[in-house]
């Protein structure tokens, strides 16, 4: 991407590194992959990253002065500023560790919205969010009395953006926004929109889930205020994500949850909150799946976001026009030059569930419904779509695959 | 997989019996599978003797669960209100002539669990009306 000219990525190798890449779903039927965009596999870094601290460092953290406990805050704390690295924080105590994408939003919701919104106080949000980015405001809307607005989606899967303009003069308190789409692929300008809606006042929220894992995402330049996303969709293991926050809007937020960690002093009937980023962390936090997303992040390192980014380019680009070669099939979203890669289809007289299932018996994983996104499927006027999606382990042949049984589909459907 | 999608299941998915709605009817209820947003109605008539002398069902959903419904209603044509409530989890599965995984399963539920709902005459359709 951009003017350097990236090396193409050896995915021979890199499939090498996945253990369960190489397994069969039934006698004499390989794994096809192509549900990243739901969890991504996992590197043997990382499975191993985490069974030799569960055999050699196991214990509690930030509290014992045993070699043990020493071994395991250290390595916890190595996990939160590569993390940090990784998206371009200024520190590292802008890292909160949160379970995933879903809990970072609600610490949003309940610690910034609760202190800081009011009755009648706007929020931005658009009509391609997941869920995830969207209930959590309905009940805090609910709550406090706020009212919700929406960036419409176009028919070509792209945010109407001079309607985000004019919602902007209402003049919202926050804008909340997915930078990658999990149905459609669809990359948002978040920079640009950032820009927008700092200018007209509003914390900016960023659901990174998708494109965390999939493109360099750096916060500074960005200068988004918020940003959440999942160890489990970037190579790490699931129960582990983070939420970004600028240092001086999480020093201005009440604790998440109370209790163990989160806390300087306790008495019977008060207590003082921790400093960041323990502030939010109450109780034992995943401290194993903290290690892990710190091997996942050395992994995506060593081979490079910008070349991540470009293998998948080739394979959504290659995958698009694959598909829309299948007469009866209808594809959703942008171009491959505005989108990630994800490819959500519905195919005509078929259900995605039994797209879905029928791949399946030729080894494809694919995921059908309405992944966690009705409004846009609402939208569209679809109950739901076939997804595949891909990442840095997927290749071309596998496409073919894709395309091979889909053939297979219309000729059992007939 | 080839057993799955046994002619049967497409033939009554493309081809439905049982596909529309009755108005009026003495029952009707609908439901759907929040994992996939299928959605189910199905609108009853019953004679004197609580028999079940008409069925059909609207809606959209899969091959699984619209054959399902299809082979569903046509089974309990004749039957007593009694009898349907009666119906189970193997019933369905026998109908459609397939093993199925657990989610799946839902989907070949869905039109029994919507059809004793409506019987037992239930403000909402739960799980436990189609478990063993």
């Amino acid at each position: 991407m951009n003017t350097t000219i990236t090396e193409r990525l050896d995915v021979i190798q890199i499939r090498e590194d996945f253990p369960i890449l190489k397994r069969e779903v039934a006698p004499g039927v390989p794994l096809v992959y192509l549900d990243s965009t739901a969890t991504s596999q996992k590197p043997l870094a990382v499975i191993r990253a985490m069974s030799e601290y569960y055999e050699r460092s196991n214990a509690n953290i930030h509290r014992g002065v045993h070699t043990l406990a020493e071994e395991a805050t250290a390595q916890y704390e190595a996990a939160r500023e590569k993390i940090a690295g990784f998206i371009g924080a200024r520190k590292s105590r802008e890292i909160i560790f949160v379970r995933n994408t879903t809990e970072a939003i609600n610490l949003v919701t309940f610690s910034w919205g609760r202190k800081f919104l009011q009755r009648g106080d706007r929020v931005l949000l658009t009509e391609m969010e997941h869920h995830s980015n969207l209930v959590p405001w309905q009940i805090l809307a609910q709550e406090k009395e706020l009212l919700l607005d929406f960036v419409p989606v176009t028919q070509a899967g792209l945010l109407d953006l001079q309607e985000f303009e004019r919602l902007l003069s209402h003049k919202p308190k926050i804008v909340a926004m997915t930078q990658m789409s999990n149905v459609l692929g669809t990359i948002n300008p978040i920079k640009e929109m950032t820009r927008l809606a700092h200018q007209a006042g509003a914390v900016v929220v960023v659901d990174g889930a998708q494109s965390v894992p999939h493109l360099p995402v750096n916060v500074q330049d960005l200068d988004v205020d918020f940003l959440a996303f999942s160890a489990h969709k970037m190579l790490g293991p699931t129960g582990i994500g983070v939420l970004f926050g600028k240092e001086e809007l999480l020093e201005s937020m009440p604790p998440f949850l109370g209790g163990g960690d989160m806390i300087k002093k306790v008495h019977l009937r008060r207590f003082s909150p921790n400093d960041l980023p323990h502030k939010f962390e109450a109780g034992t936090p995943a401290i194993a799946e903290a290690i892990g997303f710190g091997a996942a992040i050395d992994y995506l390192n060593r081979i490079g976001m910008e070349r991540v980014a470009a293998h998948e380019h080739d394979l959504i680009s290659y995958a698009l026009e694959a598909l829309n070669e299948i007469e009866g099939l209808t594809l959703y979203g942008p171009s491959a030059d505005q989108k990630g890669a994800v490819a959500s289809f519905t195919m005509r007289g078929v259900h995605p569930h039994d797209v879905s299932q029928i791949l399946d018996s030729q080894g494809i994983a694919v995921r059908a419904g309405h992944h966690c996104a009705m409004p846009l499927h609402e939208k569209f006027g679809l109950p739901a779509t076939t997804r595949a999606s891909f990442y840095l382990y997927n290749t071309r042949q596998e496409v073919d695959q894709l395309v091979r049984g889909l053939a297979k589909v219309k000729k059992i459907f007939g | 997989m080839d057993d799955l999608y046994r002619e049967i299941i497409i033939e009554r998915y493309k081809e439905p019996l049982f596909r529309g709605v009755l108005e009026p009817h003495d029952i009707s209820f609908e439901d759907e599978n929040p994992l996939c947003g299928d959605h189910i109605r199905i609108d009853l008539r019953v004679d004197e003797n609580s028999r079940v002398v008409e069925a059909a069902f609207s809606g959209h959903g899969c091959a699984i669960s619209q054959a399902s419904a299809d082979l569903l209603l046509e089974s309990i044509i004749g039957k007593t209100l009694d009898e349907v409530k009666q119906l189970n989890k193997q019933d369905v599965l026998d109908l459609l002539g397939i093993e199925l995984g657990p989610v799946r399963l839902k989907c070949a539920l869905l039109p029994l669990k919507v059809v004793k709902a409506g019987v037992y005459g239930l403000g909402e359709a739960s799980d436990s009306l189609v478990e063993e």
